[in-house]
């Protein structure tokens, strides 16, 4: 067992200058990780196992990213539960408890991926606190990484990495939609990212903008503690239950597609189950879908409609403007909330890094990858978890992991099937793994799981020359 | 061995159903960082098979070490319907529930259950103990040893080894008939496929594998020993005139005492 950190030596021999002429530390064949929530972690122990040492840089002092609710950026709230059930969640050589519910809470997810750093042995190879500020390629498929305490203080340091594995999660960085008047409206305004417990509805008149997973749970939660919710969506959703036919809805269509239904029969099941148990809602007043299920990212909440029903939530339309005393809608009303709550999702944010290294050319800020994980031109580089998979996370994170530890060792074994492998990033790069998506900043990084580990199943497969 | 398998829709979509297992469980009083052993007993016996000498053995030597019963064996749950997949998924919820990464140790058929764990659960290493990896002609040496024993559970009853197939004659007779009338069954299922041989998949994660038997078990011939251990690129380690429980047999410090040794020394099982 090994006990010893394999951390890199403070007074490590300085063997290069970086470009500003700062000595960099050079560590050799190790690769860097940045960030120590699920994706990170899966990096670590996949690389670990494949023979790499591995450095990983966490700003937060604990492992679980965005599963730790202890960190500032957490976007988790008191109730948050998995919406994908458990074994579409777990990674696939570690599986979680079975003796945990369905759909776990998630302060069990942390617990998780706490067992799994300690079971692996990860945080030896962690440095806690520490914040990445600056990665740039260097000649010979390198990196340099620049460090320093979160938080600025500190000393910045330089590490030499010969690859880097970039891990930093993709919803911290609230993104909040301009509105006409919104400056002067005197009520109260939060994102999600800062609702943490129900205690902040209480009594209110509640707005929630925004039809995602979170937007639903919140105006649920308004439902049973706000004194009034309206919930605002920008079009007809399909809101699916969590269970169908007495299982895990997901474990449902999973069954569907081993049997590879195509995707219009699924479609067509879904809309009908849908009708059959859910049932028209427009009755309730909400609009009707404007696209086919498995179109958007699917909401997985039982309990949204029930509250409707109940008259306990007002479905409205969008917002058009906000006044000092009210908000504007779209079909013209006006409503008079205390508080509103913008549910409207986060942008993937990578401040640490040149755009264009991501194919970023146009400067939107959207990443141009393979399997949304490889840049092309930057062999020794991968982006893990920046996903939006129609299923758990944390799976399609362990594969990508895989993929680019087997890349790397091909880099020394295989030459040949390396090359071939970047020669793909570059031709297949912006390739996407889901049906035709509704085009938003919301399904950027949208892929349906069986379609996207088809895609990492191929590229295994082609590195070990099959 | 067939390539890295990524889609396992179907097992996604049926999880396997959760029992209560019984795991029996000996930790050193000092902790020093070694990794834990999982043992996991074959078709017919529990985790008492290796609570008899083999945990208390590891554990004095430093090793923390825990036995399960695989589901309907011991004192797990009953599960008449299980499935070789059940069991291998027994095997690695409690290896993932371990402080640390855990070696495997599987006897009989339970080492099978283990070749198939490995491929879900990155072993520190694994160790099988007389392998009984089955198909047809496992079957063929049993009807031969013991054929009023083994013919009904070719059609589905139980399986009743003998004293002959399990022990060598240095046991006294009175434990060796303890330890025959203490055996399960297996269900009529996962004796079924253990003839028809799932494909096993490659282990995930490179780990070590030893394989320990006796020529002179007669439950495994030394063919099949050998052909396991090539299946791991190793030859197998050879304990003769035991017979198959090398872990309830008279000379049943032999075999542990290597399996620890081999540990010990071999740098990736650390």
């Amino acid at each position: 067992m090994t006990t010893s950190t394999d951390r890199p030596d403070p007074e490590a021999t300085t063997l290069a200058l970086s470009r500003d002429g700062r000595p960099v530390s050079d560590r050799g064949d190790t690769v860097c990780v940045i960030g120590a929530g699920a994706s990170g972690l899966a990096a670590m122990k996949n690389l670990k196992e494949h023979g790499f040492g591995v450095d990983c840089y966490e700003r937060e002092t604990g492992v679980g990213g965005a599963w730790n609710w202890r960190h500032d950026r957490s976007p988790v709230y008191a109730s948050t539960h998995l919406i994908s059930s458990r074994p579409f969640t777990q990674f696939p050589d570690f599986p979680m408890p079975d003796s945990w519910p369905d759909y776990p809470h998630h302060s069990q997810l942390l617990a998780y991926f706490e067992r799994y750093a300690d079971h692996f042995d990860l945080r030896s190879h962690i440095w806690f606190g520490t914040e990445v500020i600056r990665v740039e390629p260097v000649e010979g498929d390198g990196w340099d990484v620049t460090t320093r305490s979160t938080g600025g203080y500190g000393p910045e340091r330089t590490s030499r990495y010969a690859a880097v594995v970039v891990a930093n999660g993709h919803n911290w960085s609230p993104k909040l939609p301009g509105y006409p008047g919104l400056e002067e409206f005197r009520g109260e305004v939060m994102h999600a990212s800062s609702y943490k417990d129900p205690a902040q509805l209480r009594g209110k008149r509640v707005l929630v903008v925004g039809a995602g997973n979170t937007g639903c749970d919140i105006a649920v939660e308004a439902a049973q503690q706000a004194s009034h919710c309206w919930h605002s969506t920008r079009r007809g959703y399909w809101y699916a239950p969590k269970y169908v036919l007495g299982r895990p809805a997901d474990q449902v269509n999973d069954t569907l597609l081993a049997l590879r239904v195509p995707l219009r029969m699924r479609q067509w099941l879904y809309h009908s189950t849908l009708r059959l148990t859910v049932g028209d809602l427009t009755r309730f007043g909400l609009p009707a879908p404007d696209h086919r299920v498995y179109e958007t990212h699917p909401i997985a909440n039982s309990q949204l409609v029930y509250h409707v029903g109940h008259g306990a939530i007002t479905p409205v339309p969008e917002v058009a403007g906000f006044n000092p005393y009210g908000v504007q809608l779209t079909d013209g009303r006006q409503i008079e909330p205390e508080l509103v709550v913008f549910a409207t999702g986060y942008l993937p944010r990578f401040d640490f890094l040149d755009p264009k290294v991501l194919g970023d050319d146009s400067g939107t800020g959207r990443p141009n990858l393979w399997l949304n994980a490889f840049a092309p031109g930057h062999p020794t580089l991968a982006v893990v978890g920046l996903l939006q998979p129609d299923s758990g996370l944390f799976p399609l994170a362990h594969w990508q992991a895989v993929l680019f530890a087997r890349l790397l060792q091909a880099r020394r074994s295989r030459p040949d099937r390396a090359a071939a492998f970047a020669a793909t990033a570059q031709a297949r790069a912006g390739e996407r793994y889901s049906g035709p998506v509704k085009e938003s900043t919301r399904h950027w990084f949208e892929v349906g799981h069986v379609d996207y580990l088809r895609a990492v199943q191929r590229a295994l497969d082609s590195l070990e020359g099959k | 061995m067939s390539s890295v398998r990524v889609i396992r829709g179907s097992e996604w979509a049926r999880p396997v159903r959760p029992v209560r297992r019984e795991v029996l469980s000996n930790t050193p009083e000092l902790e020093e960082g070694r990794s834990p052993l999982l043992f996991v007993p074959g078709f017919g016996h529990g985790a008492w098979a290796f609570a008899e000498h083999w945990l208390g053995h590891a554990v004095s030597r430093g090793f923390p070490a825990h036995a399960v019963s695989l589901r309907g064996h011991g004192g797990s749950e009953a599960a008449p319907k299980a499935s070789l997949r059940a069991y291998v998924h027994d095997v690695v919820q409690v290896a993932a529930g371990l402080p640390r990464q855990a070696v495997l140790v599987g006897h009989g058929a339970g080492a099978l259950v283990v070749a198939h764990a490995l491929a879900r659960y990155p072993a520190r290493a694994a160790v099988l103990v007389s392998p009984v990896f089955g198909g047809w002609g496992t079957l063929g040496t049993a009807l031969r040893r013991n054929p009023a024993g083994t013919l009904p559970a070719a059609f589905g009853g139980r399986l009743r080894l003998s004293r002959a197939q399990l022990f060598s004659r240095e046991l006294p007779d009175s434990e060796a008939r303890r330890y025959v009338s203490t055996l399960g069954r297996a269900s009529r299922r996962a004796q079924w496929q253990l003839l028809t041989r799932p494909e096993l998949e490659p282990p995930v994660g490179d780990p070590p594998v030893l394989v320990l038997g006796s020529p002179d078990d007669r439950v495994v011939p030394a063919a099949a020993l050998s052909r396991v251990a090539r299946r791991y690129g190793s030859a197998p380690l050879l304990f003769p005139g035991m017979g198959h429980d090398l872990m309830l047999d008279a000379r049943w410090r032999e075999p542990i005492d290597a399996l620890l040794d081999w540990l010990e020394k071999e740098p990736a099982a650390h």
